[in-house]
């Protein structure tokens, strides 16, 4: 159970690259890479998984991973025994790209997880985690709610906080009210 | 089979919580709540104003808890910056945080047996909560929406009238739980109503990230206090409550054991509060957070409360994301309520502590 | 009293209907006030000394307000609901003894004529439910008739219980023959049926239950099904369902008190009276403000395992005991 944290990254690094298909772990739209506005939090490399310090960020396992993965990335954090924390989107629209954040807990050991995936804005689409953690259902509804990232699989992705027939993205950068 | 509409205005769903039920007599197929109904968008509001701008709504989002709120959204902008309050501010912090925490466990106390049916205690536990927000009030100014700790410490120190007060408190409060123990908990009625009533186990817990009494209540000794230990939480000596069962009783020994240890925890913090200044010296007049994302997590009355922002190196956040405890607890409703009798489902969501502003945000 | 008859009923029922209609405001009092002391809180205290006038300003109010008839609802059963919960309530008080003269109308079936018209108030509590046509509503009516029919059945192996003992079902007459020292009271009748205080506690338990009284208030159950049967009522058409739970109080703590603590007679063997029996009365009504601010709700469920599994065997057990007595001794 208290597997120590490298040996945790590492082991998460070998399921990414064996779960991703080659065609998609490759270095994905290296446009984003440094056009980054607020630059800084993660490299924007398929797969990469940096240790960052605790006191410093607020997390432990800084996982950036292709759009493909984050099914695969769900399923290994829930083998380890994560559960799900939040999912939440950034909307890069400098780069015009949208940023899914998945952050993970664990209940019995003090590890923290945030897996982040980078998709186009004009068309952002990513598969549903809500078949490995139920509780991700809400959480992609809220996501997209405010950011309009559908994902995909998703067995009800209807407005939750907002009105029924909302069709408005509130967190988006261009929302006009 | 029929369709049942808990709400959006219903004595039991506190505040304005939609619960729509499939129902088959008493028994519910399906119980699916439509939260919503307050949504005030705090996440957008972030993104309009400054960095301090933003600190009094945290105490908005979950109005009963509103210490640990601003606990957090203060921890997180002090993380970007690395600023490091002064110790006194610490200690201040704990106490009051704690405080909020009984006070936070004492509503949901009487607003639990009110939906059990049970009117009394919740007039008695309001008395207690009477005074703790005295307390707060004298040195927050406020009584519900405490806005008391600023980037860096605390907005002003406390007197020796809050410190007695407190003293006070902890030794008014001990025995007037061991008097809930014995007119409430030991209720026979309160008993067959909450023994083996809406279990949620562990994995349910894990699946849905249901954090706080919830967790514990299903034997996960998860508590933000020690897993990410923050404030001077390590170096203070407290149980984790743990109740293994997953049933609405659970939940229940979970919150009225917490109490117990809040208050532990705020004599050991007032015996060792240290004097010093409560604000750290070198906080810049105008926040720049630098560029990249952080988080911050608390043990909040209910859970587990995260906020996550993302700079992008200016004076306004280019995004707040507040994780509440009530929305992931309150996921897990549908699944756990299935098959459950309408006043079971009512006794579970009471359990569950919901506060519907946090859901909604 | 040697007034003619028509003149004598008239000036009874009238004072009946005042006698209903006082309890109804005034039991509204003192649970507020009960409740209030209870809750460490002093209860109504603005309308009058100690909120006196506090039932008939609520009183003034409901009136001042419209009687709202859903569309939806079956509008003539609707109407008929709330008299038809109060009236059998009515006829109860009529038959019931509150001295040894001071009856509104003798007759020597006066238990059976309670239990009677008694039952009719859980037909018109399922009435209100039904037209009502609220999904809450119907709940609260599905429950009632479930939760009534458990507890009329221990209540009446009760009262068969102590119709054996007694030999006679005048209301009258049963108190009579309690005549004495408080050990007279059929209560204290050990050497009938050893177990006399706890057929006393199934018959007040089912009180509880059948006039629907926390922790038996599952037909009302607010937390739950909103405000149950009554959910659609408004103004005076919910003030005549409130007034007739506390008539219906009345007339089960009045039924106690002749059946168990003796009625008019006094304890102490002098000076019996209607006061006595006001006090036995207002002490067994007290208890039940007392029971419904001290205790949480009841299960459902809960509430029909304990009467089919507890009270029906313990007052059947109670009844063969009484008959077995009586035939041995």
């Amino acid at each position: 159970m208290t597997l120590p944290l490298p040996d945790l990254a590492a082991e998460f690094a070998a399921c990414l690259h064996t779960a991703v298909p080659p065609a998609a772990s490759p270095p994905e739209n290296p446009s984003a890479n440094g056009a980054r506005t607020g630059a800084g939090a993660a490299p924007a490399n398929s797969g990469a998984i940096r240790e960052v310090e605790f006191s410093a960020k607020g997390f432990h396992l800084d996982v950036t991973v292709g759009i493909d993965g984050v099914v695969s990335a769900a399923e290994f954090l829930d083998r380890k025994g994560f559960a799900l924390d939040a999912i939440t989107g950034v909307d890069w629209i400098g780069e015009q790209e949208m940023e899914v954040v998945y952050d993970f807990f664990h209940p019995a050991a003090p590890w923290r997880v945030v897996a982040r995936t980078r998709i186009p804005r004009a068309t952002p689409v990513v598969s549903s985690i809500a078949k490995v953690f139920p509780g991700a259902n809400w959480h992609e509804r809220e996501a997209h709610d405010f950011f309009g990232i559908v994902f995909s699989g998703h067995p009800q992705l209807e407005p939750l906080l907002l009105p029924e027939d909302a069709t408005y993205h509130p967190l988006k950068k261009d929302f006009q009210p | 089979m029929f369709t049942l509409n808990l709400g959006p205005q219903h004595p039991a769903t506190h505040g304005v919580l939609r619960v729509k039920m499939t129902m088959d007599g008493e028994y519910i197929r399906r119980a699916e709540p439509v939260p919503g109904y307050i949504h005030r968008m705090h996440e957008k509001m972030g993104e309009n104003r400054t960095w301090a701008q933003y600190l009094p709504n945290t105490s908005r989002v979950d109005y009963l808890s509103a210490m640990h709120y601003t606990h957090a959204y203060v921890g997180v902008v002090e993380r970007a910056l690395g600023l490091k309050p002064p110790p006194r501010a610490e200690y201040i912090r704990v106490i009051t945080s704690e405080l909020n925490r009984i006070s936070s466990h004492l509503v949901w106390l009487g607003a639990f047996l009110l939906d059990l049916g049970g009117f009394t205690p919740l007039l008695y536990a309001f008395d207690d909560r009477e005074k703790i927000l005295d307390l707060l009030e004298g040195i927050t100014g406020a009584r519900l929406t405490y806005c008391y700790y600023r980037f860096g410490g605390l907005c002003n120190d406390v007197d020796d009238t809050f410190v007695r007060g407190a003293q006070e408190f902890v030794a008014y409060m001990r025995p007037r739980l061991s008097m809930y123990q014995t007119l409430v908990t030991d209720n026979i009625i309160l008993q067959k109503r909450l023994v083996g009533i809406g279990l949620i186990t562990s994995e349910q817990c894990r699946k849905y990230g249901a954090t706080g009494p919830v967790i514990r209540g299903s034997g996960v000794a998860y508590d933000v206090r020690r897993v990410e230990p923050y404030s001077v939480y390590p170096e203070l000596d407290f149980d984790i409550p743990v109740f293994p069962e997953g049933d609405s009783m659970a939940r229940y020994r979970v919150r009225m054991e917490e109490m117990a240890q809040s208050l532990r925890i705020i004599e050991q913090a007032l015996a060792r509060l240290p004097d010093g200044p409560v604000m750290a010296a070198n906080v810049p007049r105008v926040l720049k957070l630098p560029a990249g994302d952080y988080c911050y997590a608390v043990e909040a009355a209910r859970g587990r409360f995260m906020v996550r922002i993302v700079s992008d190196g200016g004076e306004v956040p280019y995004r707040v994301k507040l994780r509440t405890p009530s929305f992931s607890n309150l996921s897990l409703f549908e699944e756990t309520s299935r098959g459950l009798l309408l006043p079971d489902a009512i006794a579970l969501l009471g359990s569950l502590d919901l506060v519907i502003p946090d859901v909604d945000r | 009293m040697n007034l003619p008859e028509p003149y004598r009923l008239l000036i009874f029922l009238a004072g009946t209907l005042a006698f209903v209609g006082f309890h109804a405001a005034y039991l509204v009092w003192v649970e507020r006030k009960g409740a209030g002391r209870f809750q460490r809180r002093p209860g109504p205290t603005e309308a009058g000394y100690a909120g006196l006038l506090q039932p008939i300003a609520d009183a003034l109010k409901l009136l001042s307000k419209q009687v709202i008839v859903p569309p939806t609802s079956d509008a003539v059963l609707f109407r008929a609901a709330p008299m038809m919960v109060m009236a059998p309530a009515l006829m109860c008080l009529a038959v019931i003894p509150f001295g040894e003269t001071l009856v509104a109308r003798k007759v020597n079936f006066g238990l059976v004529m309670v239990f009677a018209f008694g039952s009719i108030n859980v037909m018109a509590i399922m009435l209100s439910g039904w037209a009502s046509r609220n999904k809450y509503a119907i709940i609260s009516a599905a429950r009632i008739v479930s939760q009534n029919v458990a507890y009329e059945i221990p209540m009446l192996l009760v009262a068969i219980t102590l119709l054996m003992m007694m030999g006679t079902m005048d209301l009258q007459e049963i108190v009579r023959k309690q005549a004495g020292w408080f050990w007279n009271w059929n209560l204290f009748q050990l050497a009938a049926n050893p177990l006399m205080p706890v057929t006393f506690l199934i018959f007040y338990i089912c009180m509880l239950a059948e006039t629907n009284r926390a922790p038996f208030d599952m037909a009302e159950a607010e937390s739950e099904l909103v405000a149950g049967a009554f959910t659609e009522y408004a103004g005076m058409g919910f003030g005549v369902f409130f007034m007739a739970e506390y008539a219906n109080v009345v007339v089960g703590c009045s039924l106690a008190t002749i059946l168990f603590l003796g009625g008019w007679q006094s304890p102490i063997g002098w000076l019996p009276g209607p006061w006595w029996f006001l006090a036995k009365m207002y002490f067994l009504i007290f208890c039940v403000v007392w029971v419904r601010w001290t205790f949480p709700r009841t299960q459902f469920y809960g509430l029909l395992n304990l009467s089919w599994k507890i009270l029906i065997p313990v007052s059947l057990f109670t009844l063969v005991l009484t008959s077995v007595m009586l035939k041995l001794f």
